[in-house]
């Protein structure tokens, strides 16, 4: 298991009001995603915990991607990967975003 | 003066030879052996007809059986590589040269003959193309072919895999060749007449179908979240715009993803009756929802599909049938139709490079071409205008004058930025071009031309390359949407800034798609079963894709 720890500046800060949402399973290919209203507006931070070794780069590369297109801001986000696709992890990412604006069901 | 009629005398020496071993046009099956080598001389050109779906799989046996010391030098035109057979007539030393089109389960076998020279090889074509040879240079002396059943005096049925038949039956029986024909049985009167029996020299009764691969048929089951948000992608940023009503569908999950979003994603965008009402298209198991919700007014296949033979029969009104009441496919008119008559061609491919070039050819692997590049190509002889044809061509000419402008067909390549095993879908260099020089080919084997493509979907948006002005552009707009491969790392973040401001590269948040909805809930139908009670139980799925 590698751990990976990123905590960015982040333009927009996330909609709505729920405290936090959760997206995806565990499972080979997928991942789990847990969003918590636990920054400061202006920041997101994000712990990953991967099955897959070595993709630093890439991690790096998607999150910094998500937290300047979507509204991350305000978020501490917990992933748990199976070895997700970076498609799969930037699908996840965003569906946790849009999740946590929609009203508590 | 050269004497006439020699072609006419050679066919009646192999009708004499045969009819020693026939009883009429019957050949019996423990004769077929003796009979193939009565008939066959060595360096004949042989079409052993075979497709990605029918193959006529007990002479293609009988004939790999031949002894070389008997019949060999035979020059093999066929559409279909893909029974073992078919490549052990070349290992034997039956057969030496090769015209094809398609090698799919034997892509890696055909490859490794290939490298080792056990082939020579004349040329990969297109199915339309090869069709066309066999008119002018790729005559068929002889053709061994696969029907359900005939009659004493020849006259065969085909079934709904009529597919080849009747093109393969042609070229070689109105120019002096011998035509054979594989039956599942002989009767006393065929359901209805696909070839008529006096094109037919010989038939022999094989006691079991002809074998049919169930290509087309796309387990809803596998179907991923981002093949659902690229499908969203294409349906709103390319089929609700341009109004796409005339297409063909490549093989694959993203297209299967786009024909079970119609139903629901579709209905939701308004836009039944506006896209997706016309196909060149086999009967995909997965346009059963589209058609069940009236999408879909008209049908025409290349072949059938496993399964669906009772569902087609009970939907008249959509495909194509004889007065028996089932299917009348035919490749070569549906190929047309799909070059000619279709507005757009949506399909998969595993390697792009940044030209925007796309190839299934991998490293040891030949799969062929098949239909897809005649698909995946614009028809420089098309004349009649429709809308999407002209918004196309404005798009990619915007200054010339509209009356004197060609169209463009839509050429749309779909797939996710990291393909099976995590391979990246985009390359620097297509691995066909290392193919061609080892293999010292005039041509690299390029399933779509960059001067084709028109736009390229992955799930971080749509590349529309009709709008690029320059190569550069055209290279950024594929980085832009390449995603997180080494290509699109490896962008000018800039550069595909400008561009989508331009719109030449569209995000699911420019075209207002909400993540959420990449859900496999969006799908009409999310397993074989849920397709078979679309289908009210007329679908019959092959046992390979019951789990249930």
């Amino acid at each position: 298991m590698e751990k990976l720890s990123f905590k960015l500046n982040a333009p927009t800060r996330a909609g709505g009001t729920r405290a936090q949402a959760i997206v995806g399973v565990v499972a080979s290919g997928n991942l789990e995603v847990l969003l918590e209203r636990a920054s400061p507006a202006d920041v997101c931070t994000i712990d990953i915990a991967t099955a897959a070794h070595g993709f630093g780069a890439v991690w790096d590369a998607v999150v910094r991607d998500f937290v300047a297109r979507r509204a991350a801001g305000g978020l501490r986000i917990s992933i748990n990967d199976g070895g997700a696709r970076p498609d799969t992890v930037a699908l996840r990412l965003a569906q946790g975003v849009r999740l946590i604006e929609e009203r508590e069901a | 003066m050269s004497e006439w009629g020699m072609q006419k005398a050679a066919l009646n020496e192999r009708l004499t030879a045969g009819r020693r071993l026939a009883t009429g046009k019957v050949v019996p099956i423990p004769k077929l052996p003796e009979f193939l080598k009565a008939v066959i001389r060595t360096g004949d050109r042989v079409c052993l007809e075979g497709d990605n779906q029918k193959q006529a799989d007990i002479l293609a046996a009988a004939l790999a059986d031949l002894d070389p010391a008997d019949v060999s030098n035979l020059h093999m035109v066929q559409s279909g590589v893909v029974l073992p057979a078919h490549l052990d007539v070349f290992e034997k030393g039956i057969a030496r040269r090769l015209d094809f089109s398609y090698s799919g389960p034997q892509s890696a076998r055909i490859a490794r003959m290939l490298f080792g020279r056990k082939i020579e090889l004349g040329a990969v074509h297109t199915y339309l193309e090869l069709f066309a040879r066999y008119f002018i240079d790729l005559t068929p002396n002889v053709a061994l072919i696969a029907a359900v059943s005939a009659d004493k005096d020849g006259n065969l049925y085909t079934g709904p895999n009529t597919e080849d038949t009747p093109t393969v039956v042609e070229a070689t029986s109105y120019k002096n060749g011998l035509v054979v024909a594989q039956v599942t049985e002989i009767v006393d009167k065929v359901p209805r007449v696909d070839i008529p029996g006096d094109l037919v020299h010989f038939v022999v009764e094989a006691g079991k179908p002809f074998y049919v691969e169930p290509l087309f048929t796309r387990d809803p089951a596998a179907i991923t979240e981002t093949q659902i948000l690229t499908a969203m992608l294409a349906i709103k940023g390319i089929y609700a715009p341009y109004g796409v009503r005339r297409l063909n569908h490549g093989i694959g999950f993203n297209t299967a993803a786009i024909e079970l979003l119609l139903p629901t994603y579709g209905e939701r965008l308004g836009l039944k009756g506006k896209v997706c009402t016309h196909f060149a298209l086999n009967p995909h198991p997965t346009l059963i929802p589209a058609i069940e919700a009236g999408w879909v007014e008209q049908v025409h296949c290349f072949g059938s599909e496993v399964g669906m033979e009772d569902y087609v029969a009970a939907r008249p009104d959509i495909f194509f049938t004889g007065p028996d009441g089932s299917l009348r496919s035919n490749r070569a008119f549906c190929q047309t139709a799909g070059l000619y008559a279709c507005d757009m061609f949506i399909g998969s491919t595993l390697q792009i490079d940044l030209e925007g070039h796309s190839s299934t050819v991998t490293t040891n692997r030949i799969a062929g071409f098949g239909g897809a590049p005649n698909m995946g190509s614009d028809p420089r002889g098309r004349r009649h205008p429709s809308e999407p044809w002209l918004k196309a061509g404005a798009e990619a000419d915007p200054d010339s004058s509209a009356a004197l402008r060609r169209g463009r067909k839509l050429v749309v390549q779909i797939g996710e930025t990291f393909g099976d095993r995590n391979v990246p879908l985009f390359v620097e260099r297509l691995d066909a071009l290392e193919l061609a020089r080892e293999l010292d080919l005039d041509l690299a084997p390029v399933m779509v031309y960059s001067d084709d493509v028109t736009h390229i979907v992955t799930e971080e948006g749509i590349a529309n390359l009709l709008l690029c002005r320059n190569k550069d552009e055209r290279e950024q707009a594929i980085r832009g949407v390449a995603g997180y491969t080494d290509i699109g790392r490896a962008r000018d973040a800039r550069s595909v800034g400008r561009l989508r401001q331009r719109g030449v590269i569209t995000r699911p948040e420019d075209l207002g798609i909400d993540p959420l909805d990449a859900d496999r809930r969006l799908l009409a139908a999310r397993s074989i079963k849920d397709l078979m009670l679309a289908s009210g139980a007329l679908y019959r799925p092959p046992s390979r894709f019951r789990n249930w």
